[in-house]
């Protein structure tokens, strides 16, 4: 197992021909030249930290002469949502974002917009949903839509932020998909950090990105339709379930994107998790984001010291990968999940992802613990001790110590 | 241990508050003998449109344990009593929220009786109603429909006359007098209690047969299974290339299958085609695109589209060239200009017999200044 690299054009071993420059950006800039790259026409913004710095670097690229977009800032989240929603219905490729509360402003357009089958990308700087003024990253921001037919996925590297944006416009507007998808990039520490990154060449972005077509859904003079009339009881539990079968036929649509954007790009990841040092792990950590890169470096220090610990990053939160979970967790002892995010009263008082993880564990006979920490909220660091401490805990509730699965624990908060 | 349940089927707005009256006051008389009960309104005909065919239900029980079987349900079938506030109804009914042509009858049970405000006779009615496959009571209370509604309640006591008939046709869900008592408590007026009964006393039900009644099938849909659906919410325009100029030169716009608004109508226009000038008006001001154009260039009402809204009449410049007419005084929805083309001193014959006998209606109104006009009268 070999620690994360930047992905530099240097580095690439997949053996395909990449082409594109290697540059010192931050997720939200690489985001934005996946914005470019994905030669987006219409894209809306209203700022708020920390996805403002996506509409800057965008912005920039429009004034240095690099893209061509429509680039409107609306008057609210709200409205900034609603506009793409409607651009994207008569043939616009559209790009939107926020972070935080601002997202949930925009909520009612991103319940409709999801029902509605469009296949917009916005990218979610995650943060705290205030009050007082709070910016840091937590991840109930992107989480409050997770059951309303939003496609989600957290990423780790700005590399994987680029490279995530064009898997995601390619999956989203697939006419078996046509869902929207929330690309969550943690606040500061992915949005406001620059690291090395391949930026592809426009034409083997082209040969792996088909142009947005709506075909006969297209809204036009010449294609009457109407879209979304009135529809009382008597239809929409059948608008539900086409939803329920869009957002099924999504998990193939993954990975044949993940498989061709590897044959393209040279970068090989596995679509909807990261295993990291799970061949042989006992005890296992999983997590979402960013949180990754202190959890690998303690994963490591704890492997010197003899202890069989691996670390499962999810990618797709939304479809979730129940199978590919049950397949890399079947075999530990206990499973630790840190959520950066709360779940205040659900079971165990647990995190959105332990929920949902104990959920596809469950049908395993054998099945691991699985005991959920919450931590890093508002962005708190969560820092390498903190890891070894739950894994400390985990192992404890592998050997039936008194670490509760039925419990959860906050990490890193002042007694 | 017994449930009884009432459906009200009203004009919306119009009527929604008389509705809600008798609705309420169903609960109440069955409350006066130890029993209680639900009143409710149909969720998809909220909120409601002018004349919209819409329904309200009240249901009384012996226990609670009895109508919670009803405390979920949208349109409760098998009821007791269906009461119509308004004798068009009678043609079939396609409410908000439902598809095809229901008939005014659907949801009655086995004997049960439809209770109509009407001033026809029960033979008209009854041939106006679809054939049943079980026997019902038909009951009149006679009055012409009531304008008894949300923005405007004209207190006629037509709430508590259709009480008073309600307790005389379903006297296993209360007697006349937890009627009257409820009636006092509600509405502190002896005079409405007057009212109920003398209704009651005067309501009589004749038993309709398997064999009497309209015995055109309703047209209906299927409703198509979530694969079958277009998705993304997408419904596809109509297809104008399909409609247009025929052989003879007449045109017909194309219009949708499965909506035809008709059992809104209360009132349809009659066109007197000899003094028509053709200036197409009508044509042009029709919002439901209700207008066939004929070869000979005159403009024939399709009444399978028609709302009954009256902007033709009010719009056509010729006197008595466009007359709104009571719904009641028609039998079908046959072509008016293919009548007159066929025989037109006969077709001059009906058309001043329907402008002659209509019968006056309490809601919509015959020409722009009416209303003021109305005011005015009931002041002077
Ligand atoms: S009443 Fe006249 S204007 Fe109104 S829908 Fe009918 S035909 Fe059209
Ligand atoms: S508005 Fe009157 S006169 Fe003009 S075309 Fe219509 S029916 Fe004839």
């Amino acid at each position: 197992m070999t620690p994360p690299k930047a992905a530099t054009a240097e580095t690439l071993d997949g053996g395909a021909p990449v082409g594109g420059t290697e540059e010192l950006i931050s997720g939200s800039e690489a985001v934005a030249h996946a914005v470019r790259l994905a030669d987006v026409d219409v894209l809306t913004a209203y700022p708020i930290r920390p996805y403002d710095t996506v509409m800057q670097y965008v912005s920039k690229l429009i004034a240095d002469g690099e893209f061509d977009c429509e680039f409107i800032v609306a008057e609210s989240e709200h409205s900034q949502f609603e506009i793409v929603k409607h651009a994207s219905t008569v043939g616009a490729r559209v790009f939107v974002g926020s972070s935080g509360v601002g997202w949930l402003y925009a909520f009612e357009a991103l319940a409709v917009t999801a029902g509605l089958r469009v296949p917009m990308v916005a990218m979610v700087g995650n943060r705290a949903l205030d009050d007082p003024g709070a910016f840091g990253v937590e991840h109930n921001d992107a989480l409050a839509v997770r059951d309303l037919g939003w496609m989600l996925c957290w990423v780790a590297t700005a590399q994987e932020a680029l490279d995530t944006a064009l898997i995601a416009y390619r999956v989203a507007e697939d006419p078996r998909v046509s869902l929207p998808c929330a690309l969550s990039c943690d606040g500061a520490f992915l949005t406001h950090s620059q690291s090395i990154v391949n930026v592809p060449d426009q034409a083997t972005v082209d040969s792996f990105l088909p142009p947005y077509d709506r075909k006969e859904k297209l809204l036009h003079p010449d294609n009457p339709i109407t879209i979304a009339p009135q529809a009382n009881e008597d239809w929409v539990m059948e608008i539900r379930k086409q939803s329920d079968a869009g957002m099924r036929r999504a998990r193939d649509v993954i990975t044949e994107a993940y498989d061709d954007f590897g044959a393209k790009f040279g970068r090989e990841d596995e679509p909807f998790i990261e295993r990291y040092m799970m061949e042989d792990a006992e005890i296992a950590l999983v997590g979402m984001g960013t949180l990754a890169m202190p959890v690998k470096v303690a994963v490591r220090k704890m492997r010197e010291q003899g202890q069989k610990v691996g670390f499962v990053r999810v990618r797709w939160f939304r479809p979730f990968p129940v199978e590919e979970l049950q397949d890399a967790l079947g075999g530990v002892a206990a499973v630790g999940v840190i959520d950066r995010d709360y779940g205040l009263g659900s079971a165990f008082y647990g995190g959105v992802l332990a929920g949902d993880l104990r959920t596809a564990l469950y049908p395993l006979e054998d099945r691991p613990k699985v005991v959920s920490f919450i931590a890093g909220l508002g962005g708190r660091e969560i820092n390498t001790d903190n890891v070894i401490t739950i894994a400390g805990m985990v192992s404890d509730a592998a050997e039936g110590g008194t670490t509760d699965d039925q419990d959860t624990y906050w990490i890193g908060v002042r007694e | 241990m017994s449930t009884g349940s009432v459906e009200v089927i009203y004009r919306g707005i119009y009527q929604k508050t008389l509705a809600k009256n008798i609705c309420r006051g169903v609960v109440f008389a069955a409350r006066k003998e130890g029993k209680i009960g639900i009143a409710f309104g149909r969720y998809s005909d909220s909120p409601e449109r002018n004349g919209i065919p819409a329904k309200q239900f009240a249901v009384v029980a012996d226990e609670q344990e009895e109508l919670e079987e009803y405390l979920s349900r949208y349109e409760p079938d098998n009821n007791d009593v269906t009461i119509a506030c308004d004798d068009t109804l009678c043609k079939g009914v396609e409410s908000w929220a439902w598809y095809g042509l229901q008939p005014i009858n659907k949801l009655l049970g086995e004997n049960g009786t439809l209770l109509v405000t009407s001033t026809q006779s029960p033979n008209k009615l009854i041939n106006f109603i679809h054939r049943k496959a079980s026997p019902y009571d038909l009951a009149l209370v006679r009055s012409e429909a009531s304008f008894s509604g949300l923005w405007v309640y004209k207190d006629d006591h037509t709430d508590v006359r259709l009480l008073g008939a309600l307790a005389k046709v379903a006297p296993h869900m209360f007697s006349i007098d937890s009627m009257l008592a409820a009636i006092k408590e509600q509405f502190k007026d002896d005079l409405k209690v007057t009212s109920a009964k003398k209704s009651y006393d005067d309501t009589e039900a004749q038993p309709v047969s398997t064999e009497q009644g309209n015995e055109e099938v309703p047209y209906s849909f299927e409703l198509p299974g979530w694969k079958e659906m277009e998705e993304g919410i997408v419904i596809r325009g109509m297809d104008m290339s399909k409609g247009g100029t025929g052989k003879d030169g007449s045109y017909v716009p194309v219009r949708n299958e499965v909506f035809k608004k008709f059992s809104t109508r209360t009132m349809r226009p009659v066109i007197n085609f000899e003094t028509c000038t053709k200036c197409t008006l009508c044509w042009l001001n029709c919002p439901d695109t209700c207008f066939d154009v004929t070869a000979d260039g005159l403009y024939d009402a399709n009444m399978e589209a028609c709302c009954g809204c009256g902007v033709c009449e009010a719009v056509c410049p010729v006197k008595e060239c466009v007359t709104m007419v009571n719904e009641e005084a028609f039998d079908d929805n046959d072509s008016q200009w293919a009548m007159w083309t066929k025989d037109k001193d006969g077709y001059g014959k009906w058309l001043a017999e329907k402008i002659a006998n209509q019968p006056a209606r309490s809601h919509g109104f015959h020409h722009i200044g009416q209303y003021e006009e109305d005011i005015a009268n009931d002041s002077a």
